[in-house]
């Protein structure tokens, strides 16, 4: 009956009645994009915690790092080398070199307790001690402000999320320890890894300080390149004099991160998904009061001769634009309540706390989004087709 | 604008009160005759108010989630004991303390005894398969523990059976274990090399609900002669002390015992310990409670404007009401119980699903959250918050109805 033009402009005509009668409604509307907006806004900040933690393990691993823990271990906690075993790890083939030497760096892992700025309660922070290649086998690393510890004396600096988490790290001040004190002397960067929220200090104090002799508790390398770790791993497993588990460090901060990921990405969607049923039931009493309220209008368009398909389509366009202005207002909120706040959280991998930023990324608002228009369809579709099926002589009797 | 539906509606729900209106106003019945007239009031526009129905039961159930996701993280400071104290070296939990220390704290003033437990962090087929697993001293534990209930031949059981262990009622559902199975055990802390066997001697139950039924408990004496290293050091102490009110002084007391020592002690109440255990999670689940509250309430405020609408709609309809001999304290009862009535079916509704729905989550979130529950006071909490629902969204429509001259509303139509 009618051409393609013809029923565009049909829908565009009804759609603009159907938005210039908004400021009638303006309860319901309004109701269906709070809802709406709550709904993303929820999902999005969730999600961005679990994004932003992700986010914290994945720049931590470099793709040409790799950790080596006693087999059996799963964390840094529980392994152990002598000094024998480690320098066999550094001079394993693979593993890159300069004028000094091999990039590989012995550590020590141990937990102190620190008071969080924000609580006053002691929380399980790292504290490391690492040799001179620390910095090299790590990506970005860099101290941005005050300076390097001395090798040999017992002094620390803090990665810049411990520094802001806790009580007592500032520079120039003693973080005290059991009976120790040792002197804040730099803060150091390594954009948002995991190291950030730890406290380092040269890894023969710490031995002396906690009597452990000559040992250590894991060794973090940096490799030729990317594919030089099957060569890394084969020497190292198949060398009798070891007994040792070697990883990437991607894999290793990757792994680290899953119960806390699997955790919040869980509770997020379960909490998004059931918001969504209830903002889907506000959408389509929205448009079940707009088709109510605009009954008699839309018998008489229809007995002028506008389709029944039109008109579906504009309520549903309708609908999807409410859901629309709805999920950018709660994707907005949620980039500007959550975007980069930082706090800390305990892994419990290492048992000890990680500070990170959470991170409302793009992936995750075109998520909201999306979201919000599958419940402004689904709001608009039943309501929709209701005014199409509607008897125009029924209709038009109400008058 | 009286529509067909009011008419149809003043015919079938307000006539069977035209004949004895009068006489019926005082008589017993009313309140059951005024329950007809709010359902079919609230039957008129079937899908709006199942709508709004379903969207408060949804509201509901998401409080019933909140409140388990508090419950998980106070419910361990709620059945702390207020008789003990718990003792952890001072640098770091992980950090051992000397078994030695039991003996020299029993001998400290106010003092009743003491028992410890270390930290095994075995790993059951998977490291997912999380829970807790802790070498005790028996008898002691379950001395100072008296909430933790176990069939005195169990308990006899594991007297007499060296690698024996008992373990919690849901960790032992969520695994099908039962009494005579024997259980491999990883520890990466304790030797990685071997795998540690433990015969099921005993399921424990709580004797509150909140009690922490996930733990596995085995015996010291077998963990302390087969681990690889660390011997003679424990985890940490659990002080019974004689008198409550004393707590602060006798921590006090036992830190100062051993200051200067190479391995310094920091004591506090159980509540506090554990507090500051749940507290390191930090502010994230905080975060999560704090969204569904907001969430909470704004499905709650676009239910509430549903239900408001729905009465504005109806003036016209209230005027005939009062016309008919309708006192105008009857019309604002009809309009608010109307709107109660939804809040609390709505309410009950949500808050069952979600006392349904939080056992399979639970499991879900096994070992992570242990006490993730829903308690019964916040189903009394929520109960309430529905009541209020109803009345706040019923309160100005309802003001409005009494309010209304007849004269006005009859222009109306």
């Amino acid at each position: 009956m009618a051409g393609p033009i013809n029923w565009l402009s049909q829908i565009g005509s009804i759609t603009k009645f159907g938005l210039m009668s908004l400021p009638q409604r303006r309860g319901a509307v309004a109701a269906t994009v709070i809802g709406i907006a709550g709904v993303v806004a929820v999902l999005v900040s969730v999600l961005s915690i679990a994004a932003g933690f992700r986010q914290a393990m994945a720049v931590s691993g470099s793709p040409d790092g790799a950790i080596v823990l006693r087999s059996g271990a799963n964390t840094e906690m529980v392994s152990g080398f002598g000094r024998n075993e480690t320098r066999v790890i550094a001079d394993a083939p693979g593993v890159a070199r300069n004028a000094q030497g091999p990039l590989a760096s012995a550590e020590l892992f141990v937990i102190i307790d620190l008071p969080k700025r924000t609580t006053g309660m002691d929380a399980n922070v790292p504290l490391r001690g690492v040799e001179p290649a620390a910095l090299l086998v790590r990506d970005n690393l860099k101290i941005v402000s005050g300076r390097m510890f001395d090798w040999g004396k017992d002094e620390v600096i803090v990665g810049r999320g411990a520094a802001q988490e806790f009580a007592g790290l500032d520079v120039g001040s003693k973080m005290k320890v059991g009976r120790y004190e040792w002197p804040v002397v730099g803060v150091f960067a390594a954009n948002g890894a995991a190291a950030e929220s730890e406290i380092w200090t040269d890894a023969k104090v710490l031995q002396a300080a906690y009597n452990r002799g000559d040992s250590f508790q894991s060794v973090s390398v940096r490799l030729n390149s990317p594919g030089a770790f099957q060569e890394f791993k084969d020497s190292l497993t198949s060398n009798p004099q070891l007994s040792v588990k070697v990883v990437r460090q991607s894999d290793y901060y990757a792994d680290q991160s899953e119960t806390l990921t699997r955790l919040i990405t869980t509770l997020g969607f379960l909490i998004a998904f059931l918001m969504a049923i209830g903002a889907v039931f506000g959408a389509l009493n929205t448009m079940y009061s707009a088709v109510a309220a605009r009954t008699r209008e839309i018998a008489t368009l229809r007995a002028l001769g506008f389709g029944g398909s039109a008109v579906v389509v504009s309520l549903m366009l309708e609908s999807l634009l409410l859901a629309l202005v709805g999920g950018v207002i709660g994707g907005t909120l949620a980039y500007a309540a959550f975007n980069n706040f930082h706090t800390s959280t305990m892994n419990w991998q290492s048992f000890s706390q990680i500070t990170f930023a959470f991170r409302v990324t793009p992936e995750l608002l075109v998520r909201g989004v999306v979201w919000a228009a599958v419940i402004g369809l689904i709001g608009g579709l039943f309501p929709a087709i209701r005014a199409a099926r509607l008897s125009i002589a029924v209709a038009l009797r109400e008058l | 604008m009286l529509g067909r539906w009011s008419i149809e509606f003043t015919r079938k729900c307000v006539r069977p009160f035209h004949h004895s209106i009068t006489p019926s106003l005082h008589h017993p019945v009313f309140p059951v005759k005024f329950f007809h007239l709010i359902w079919c009031n609230l039957k008129r526009k079937k899908l709006r108010t199942s709508l709004t129905l379903l969207s408060i039961v949804v509201a509901f159930i998401l409080f019933g989630f909140l409140s388990a996701i508090q419950q998980a993280l106070v419910g361990g400071v709620e059945m702390a004991g207020a008789d003990r104290l718990s003792v952890r070296q001072k640098v770091s939990i992980i950090n051992l303390l000397p078994i030695s220390y039991e003996a020299r704290i029993e001998r400290i003033p106010g003092v009743d005894f003491a028992t410890h437990q270390t930290w095994f962090g075995g790993i059951y087929q998977d490291p997912k398969n999380f829970f807790m697993q802790n070498p005790v001293e028996p008898e002691k534990f379950f001395k100072i523990h008296p909430e933790i209930i176990l069939p005195p031949e169990q308990m006899k059981a594991w007297l007499a059976t060296r690698t024996g262990a008992i373990v919690g009622r849901r960790t032992a559902d969520r695994f099908h274990w039962k009494i005579g199975d024997r259980i491999p055990i990883q520890s990466p802390i304790w030797g990685a090399d071997r795998t540690w066997e433990f015969d099921i001697v005993g399921i424990y139950d709580g004797a509150k609900k909140g009690t922490d039924t996930t733990w596995m408990l085995f015996r010291y004496d077998y963990f302390d002669e087969a681990r690889r290293w660390g011997k003679g050091q424990i985890g940490w102490f659990t002080i019974r002390i004689k008198d409550p009110s004393q707590a602060a002084e006798v921590a006090k007391r036992v830190d100062a015992e051993f200051e200067n020592s190479p391995t310094e002690t920091k004591t506090e109440p159980e509540g506090a310990f554990i507090q500051g255990y749940a507290s390191q999670i930090g502010n994230i689940v905080f975060i999560v409670a704090a969204i569904l509250g907001m969430v909470f309430f704004t499905i709650l405020l676009v239910a509430g404007n549903t239900m408001a609408q729905a009465v504005r709609e109806r003036t016209g309809e209230l005027g005939v009401l009062k016309a008919i001999g309708f006192t105008n304290g009857q019309v604002m009862a009809l309009v608010l119980a109307e709107s109660c009535l939804l809040a609390v079916i709505g309410g009950a509704v949500g808050l069952a699903l979600a006392r349904a729905v939080t056992p399979v989550v639970a499991d879900k979130l096994a070992g992570l959250l242990p006490m993730f529950f829903l308690p019964t006071h916040a189903l009394f909490t929520g109960f309430s918050l529905s009541v209020a629902l109803g009345l706040v969204t019923g309160i100005f429509p309802a003001l409005q109805a009494m309010r209304l001259r007849v004269a006005d509303a009859l222009r109306r139509m």
